[in-house]
């Protein structure tokens, strides 16, 4: 008698379960893994699934967008969000990869500021919203250096006053803006200068003059590693890499924010997506003021609302204040530029080309 | 005699069936091998190749601006009828799918960078007849034959221009070819330096397996199985890993260059320099693919009858004599296996050499890679990839010439 009715238990069971799990939908968020996952999973994903009930299913990815391509075209769309940079979702976009985004569903800020306003701009894109701003910033061991130490982008490139090899991405993006900031172009000069001949010819020219003293990398851990190995004593880098080690290993490598190059993260929906209502959802949810404050409790990524700059609080160590460690930090942004993806969009294909035939040569 | 004839007619034709029944059961046990090769094989090269030469998006979404750019001389004025067909014939599209006129703006700008904005600017502008002057006054471009001809060059269904692009050369608007800018050449120096990787790392595996898998097959069973264990271990390990690892291994202040300095070898200044160049990458790659050129060797040492050399050497050969002409010549079928299948992954690697060869470490499949993922130019990355394949073709071709595919042992 008993079995039977813990039988009949378990059926009432699995059908009400199976009845709540009709009603809740399931999304898929596709980003980059690792601390930047877990910052987002703590900040938006939880909170976000406990006031809906909704769930998540959480997929890692390495940049680009083959995959994508390949699940719309072929009509087979399994993932329904995607953190994508400001380049993948304008060429997405273009290539008809993505939604339009209705962006008056998204929030007011804290404030009461209306949500155009309350982004910082560039955060806002037709198939895109921004989320944090990350910056590419250069770093040095500050043991190779006891005397003067690297304040300014020009001492990147000043092989004399401070010696050692350089560390730099193995990419045209953000080295020729850095080139021409270092060589005194002014950062709001910066994409008008390049999308002449002569700038062109100008940043090279200013890379040609450390290039045999450069190590180039391709992954975002390399540059963390070179320095600590001693391969490089300064390096380009993501401000997040080089600010876990500076704080949970206590190296001794200092960050300098002149001429820093913030990119955006941004939530995009895939098109074709079953469930896009339920994504625009999450978007909207998780681009608001608190959660995007939340998220710099586990990486020094800056929110792209100013909304959410007070809220910002310590890292998760509790002891480390975090707003001074942020990109869209007022003190860090004396000298500071916004990667142009119009300009990109436009001139990554030829610039590229030659970024890396110049490499090879 | 005719009861005989009629008999054998009868068996004959009764063996035929049975032969052609046994035929058709063995089809049809391979038949889904065979379906699979073609679908998730056959299939997608095909589909690739003709990607790299043909393109419908601006021929069926722009008929008529088609027809008439083919018509138009790309020093004369552009005519009042192409700009009204293109003006409409974008409306029309952007009405179709949204994404339609970017993804021509996208084609365009490819040929001349700066004009997506403005390719799209025309779907979405309200422009009033005439038409030519509106598009001028939309932006000064229009008035200009460039973004006219790099329109031209995009048009054709059939097209040469991704091959030429990969082999380096740029097709004109009026026809004719120009090669690439010297600064901004790549792609015939980047084919070049893959196939001499693949060809040094082959020589290199060449080298160093050989001996190995002469050990393997002449020592007992325990000890080989041992053996083969320490030769498969880099299969076993993350590709992330085994890179990171060499990477300790050879930097500045690697265990290497620690080592040689503790043992006075060489000097604190005069580290040695084997990481983040040409070196790294042919040593790790080697690594790597030891284990495919060590394999097919060992394989067919195994099966070579060791009386051959005992009777070399007891009919007066040196042993150097009895090696080179006895054993070497068995051991071919297993060489050239192993040196096919290192060069041609040799070809395709390309993560490897990215993360340790520094500015060296930039290959031909790092280009298709980032054409097929960053800038989502498939057409072109689909025809590098031709190129590649119709070369690794050749070589295959060469060496079934030179050896005979029929020799080759892969184990």
């Amino acid at each position: 008698m008993k079995t039977i009715a813990n039988l009949l238990l378990a059926t009432a069971a699995t059908l009400a379960f199976t009845a709540a799990a009709a009603r809740a939908e399931q999304i898929t968020v596709v980003s980059w893994g690792g601390a930047y996952t877990k910052a987002q999973t703590e900040a938006y994903q939880k909170p976000w699934m406990a006031k809906t009930g909704n769930s998540i299913v959480s997929a890692d990815y390495n940049g680009g967008l083959a995959e994508v391509k390949s699940q719309v075209q072929s009509g087979n769309v399994t993932w329904d969000i995607i953190d994508v940079e400001p380049s993948e979702a304008v060429s997405g976009c273009n290539d008809g990869l993505f939604e339009k985004l209705d962006l008056t569903k998204l929030p007011k800020g804290a404030d009461g500021s209306d949500a155009k306003a309350d982004f910082v701009p560039g955060a806002l894109l037709d198939c895109a919203v921004g989320t944090i701003a990350y910056a590419n910033i250069f770093g040095y061991d500050s043991t190779k250096f006891p005397g003067a130490k690297p304040a300014k982008l020009a001492d990147f490139f000043d092989l004399k006053t401070f010696p050692g090899k350089r560390g730099m991405k193995k990419e045209s993006k953000v080295n020729l803006e850095m080139a021409l900031m270092a060589d005194g172009v002014a950062a709001a000069d910066v994409y008008k200068v390049l999308a002449t001949k002569e700038g062109v010819e100008r940043a090279f020219k200013k890379l040609e003059s450390i290039k045999s003293s450069v190590v180039w990398w391709e992954a975002g851990a390399q540059p963390p590693q070179l320095l600590a190995s001693g391969e490089v004593t300064m390096t380009t880098a993501y401000n997040g890499r080089l600010f876990t080690p500076m704080v949970t290993e206590g190296k001794p490598f200092v960050i300098v924010w002149d001429g820093q190059q913030q990119v955006f993260d941004m939530w995009a929906i895939l098109k074709g997506s079953k469930k896009k209502d339920v994504a625009m959802d999450f978007i909207s949810f998780s681009t608001s003021t608190q959660p995007l404050a939340d998220q710099a409790k586990y990486i020094p990524y800056g929110p792209t609302r100013k909304s959410s700059a007070p809220l910002v609080g310590k890292f998760m160590d509790g002891k480390t204040d975090m707003a001074p460690n942020m990109p869209t930090n007022p003190a860090n942004m004396g000298n500071s530029l916004v990667q142009s993806v119009s300009f990109w969009s436009e001139h990554y294909d030829e610039l590229n080309e030659r970024f890396v035939s110049w490499i090879g040569k | 005699m005719t009861a005989v004839e009629l008999g054998t007619e009868g068996l004959e034709r009764r063996l035929a069936r049975a032969e052609r029944r046994g035929k058709l059961r063995a089809f049809l046990l391979v038949a889904p091998l065979l379906a699979f090769v073609l679908l998730s094989f056959a299939m997608p090269i095909l589909t690739l190749v003709r990607q790299a030469a043909y393109n419908t998006l601006v021929s069926a979404n722009l008929p008529e601006t088609t027809a008439l750019i083919a018509d138009w001389k790309v020093d004369a004025p552009v005519p009042e009828p192409l700009c009204e067909a293109l003006v409409r014939e974008m409306h029309a599209a952007k009405e179709v799918d949204p994404a339609i006129p970017s993804r021509i703006a996208t084609f365009v700008n490819r040929e001349r960078a700066g004009s997506l904005s403005r390719v799209k600017q025309v779907a979405n502008a309200d422009i009033k007849a005439p038409y030519c002057a509106g598009l001028a006054a939309l932006h000064d471009d229009w008035a200009q034959p460039d973004i006219w001809r790099a329109l031209k060059i995009v048009a054709p269904s059939f097209s040469p221009r991704f091959f030429l692009q990969a082999l380096d050369f740029r097709l004109q608007a009026d026809g004719s070819i120009r090669s690439q800018d010297s600064n901004e050449a790549l792609h015939l120096m980047l084919f070049r330096r893959t196939l001499l990787v693949a060809a040094g790392v082959t020589l290199a595996c060449a080298l160093l397996g050989f001996p190995v898998a002469y050990l393997l097959a002449h020592v007992s069973l325990r000890v080989s199985n041992m053996l083969l264990i320490i030769v498969l271990l880099p299969f076993w390990t993350s590709l992330l890993v085994r890179t990171t690892a060499w990477i300790a291994l050879l930097q500045q202040n690697g265990v290497v260059n620690d080592t040689l300095v503790a043992l006075h070898i060489i000097g604190e200044k005069g580290r040695l320099e084997m990481m983040y160049n040409m070196f790294a990458t042919l040593v790790v790659m080697t690594h790597v693919l030891l284990p495919f050129m060590i394999l097919p060797l060992f394989s067919v040492m195994k099966g070579i009858n060791p009386n051959f050399t005992r009777a070399a050497l007891s009919l007066g050969a040196t042993p150097s004599t009895a090696f080179w002409k006895v054993y070497f010549p068995q051991t071919i079928p297993g060489l050239g296996a192993g040196c096919l299948l290192v060069f041609i992954l040799a070809v395709g690697y390309y993560i490897t050499p990215a993360l340790v060869g520094g500015q060296s470490g930039q290959l031909i499949s790092n280009i298709i890679a980032f054409h097929m993922q960053k800038t989502l130019n498939w057409p072109l990355a689909a025809a590098i990839g031709t190129i590649l394949l119709a070369g690794v073709l050749l070589l295959y071709w060469l060496y079934s010439r030179l050896v005979g595919i029929d020799k080759m042992k892969l184990g």
